[in-house]
C-alpha cells in the first residue's frame, strides 16, 4: 500500500420514512472514507504520479468498503460518486491526481460494470469540513432517481498534510423518486449514459 | 402508547491507525448507531412522558446489536461506551433523558450485563438542536469508569436530523485505548473493585 492511511470510516444510513410514507425496502447509501498523509504537502511538486497511484488503491479498497457495509453482491450497487478534501498545505490539483486517472476502474470492479462515469467533487478544507459526495446511476448516468449526494465529515481530519478521499455507493435511488425521466428498470447501461 | 416511529437508520465505523505516532498493527475502532424517530410528545407538554422507555426498549436492543455486529459481533472486543440524543426543536431536553434507561440497559446487556462485565455507568450527554446537528458523546471504559486510557468521545450527526418533531438516539462502543494513550492513571489491567469505577 502507498497511501499511508491515518484512519478510515465507514457511513452506512437508511431511509425508513421520508414524509409520513413507509419506504420499503428501505432506500440505503454508503460512504467510505480514507484520511492519507498528503506526500507532496507544503511543496510544489510536478510530477503527481504518486497520488495518481494511491487513488487506484484507494479506489478498490473504499469500494469494496462500501459494497461490505450495504452487505450486498457487488452487482446489486446502483449508483456510486467519489470526492476528496485537501488539507491546506495542498492543492487543489492534489484531488484531481487522486480521482480522475485511475481510481474509477479498481471501483467499478468493486460494484461490477460501472459504464457511466463516476461523478465527483473536490475542494480545499480543514478538520470537520462537510464534503457532499455527488452520487449518479452507476451504468446509465441519465437515470433520473439516482442523482443524489451524501455528507461525510469527520472532526479531526483533513489536517493541513492529509487529504480526505471518499467514496460512495448505493443499492437504491432516492426516498420518494418521482421527477420522472430515466428509470434504473429502463437504463440499458451499454453507453454509460441511457 | 406511542409507538416507536422510525424515519432514518445510520451507522458509522472508524478505524484509527495513528495521529502522528507509530501506527498500530490493530486499528483502534470507534462505532456509533443513530436513529432518527418521531418524538411522540414534540410541540406541547406532557407530564408523564415515562411510558415511552418502555417503548423504547426494543429500539435500544436493535441498535445495540447492529452495533455490535458493525464492529464485528464479538462482545468481548468492547471495551469502551457512550450514548446520546439529540432533540428536534419541538422536543425539550427532558424527553432526550428518556434515553438513559432503555439505550444504556441495552448495550451493556448485549454486552455481558450490567451485573457482569458492562458494570460501569454509560457516560451520556444529549441537547436540543436544529436539523444537522452534532453531538460529542463521551466514552468510557465497560468495566470500570476511572481506566484513563479509554476516556475518549466520538464526534456524530446526522445531516438531516433531527426533524423538529424528532430525537435522534446514538449508541458509540470502542475497542482498545486512545490510539497513543500515554496520559497514566487507572489502567484497564489494574480494574480491581469490581465496582464499576475502579
Amino acid at each position: 500500500m502507498t497511501a499511508q492511511i491515518r484512519k478510515l470510516a465507514v457511513w452506512l444510513e437508511e431511509t425508513h420514512r421520508e414524509a409520513g410514507r413507509d419506504i420499503v425496502p428501505a432506500t440505503r447509501k454508503a460512504v467510505a472514507v480514507a484520511v492519507i498523509a498528503n506526500p507532496f504537502a507544503g511543496r510544489y511538486q510536478e510530477d503527481l504520479t504518486e497520488l495518481i497511484e494511491i487513488g487506484a488503491e484507494l479506489g478498490a479498497l473504499l469500494g469494496r468498503r462500501c459494497v461490505e457495509a450495504l452487505g450486498i453482491a457487488p452487482a446489486q450497487a446502483q449508483s456510486y460518486g467519489k470526492a476528496a478534501m485537501v488539507g491546506e498545505a495542498g492543492e487543489l490539483e492534489h484531488a484531481a491526481a487522486i480521482l480522475h486517472p485511475k481510481l474509477g476502474a479498481p471501483l467499478r470492479e468493486a460494484v461490477e460494470k460501472g459504464a457511466a462515469l463516476v461523478p465527483s467533487s473536490k475542494k480545499m478544507g480543514g478538520p470537520g469540513q462537510v464534503l457532499d459526495v455527488p452520487l449518479g446511476h452507476k451504468d446509465a448516468a441519465y437515470v433520473r432517481s439516482h442523482f443524489d449526494a451524501v455528507e461525510v465529515r469527520l472532526n479531526d481530519a483533513p489536517r493541513a498534510g492529509e487529504i480526505m478521499v471518499a467514496v460512495a455507493v448505493t443499492d437504491s435511488g432516492r426516498p420518494l423518486a418521482r421527477v420522472g425521466g430515466l428509470t434504473h428498470g429502463e437504463a440499458v447501461g451499454k453507453d454509460g449514459l441511457k | 402508547m406511542p409507538d416507536v416511529q422510525l424515519r432514518k437508520l445510520a451507522v458509522a465505523v472508524e478505524e484509527i491507525w495513528h495521529e502522528g505516532g507509530p501506527p498500530a498493527i490493530i486499528p483502534r475502532r470507534r462505532a456509533a448507531i443513530l436513529a432518527a424517530i418521531r418524538n411522540p410528545f414534540a410541540g406541547r407538554y406532557v407530564a408523564d412522558i415515562q411510558p415511552f422507555m418502555e417503548d423504547l426498549k426494543p429500539l435500544g436492543l436493535m441498535m445495540a446489536q447492529r452495533l455490535l455486529a458493525a464492529l464485528g459481533g464479538d462482545p468481548l472486543a468492547i471495551d469502551g461506551y457512550g450514548k446520546g440524543a439529540l432533540i428536534g426543536e419541538a422536543g425539550e431536553v427532558e424527553h432526550g433523558a428518556l434515553w438513559h434507561a432503555p439505550g444504556g440497559y441495552a448495550m451493556r446487556d448485549v454486552l455481558g450485563g450490567a451485573k457482569g462485565r458492562a458494570s460501569a455507568i454509560v457516560p451520556s450527554t444529549k441537547k436540543v438542536c436544529g436539523i444537522g446537528g452534532r453531538l460529542d458523546v463521551p466514552v468510557t471504559h465497560v468495566q470500570a469508569s476511572y481506566v484513563r486510557s479509554h476516556f475518549d468521545a466520538m464526534e456524530v450527526g446526522m445531516p438531516d436530523g433531527p426533524r423538529a418533531d424528532e430525537m435522534v438516539m446514538v449508541l458509540v462502543m470502542t475497542t482498545g485505548p486512545r490510539v497513543h494513550d500515554r496520559a497514566g492513571g487507572l489502567a484497564a489491567a489494574e480494574i480491581k473493585a469490581m465496582d464499576g469505577l475502579r
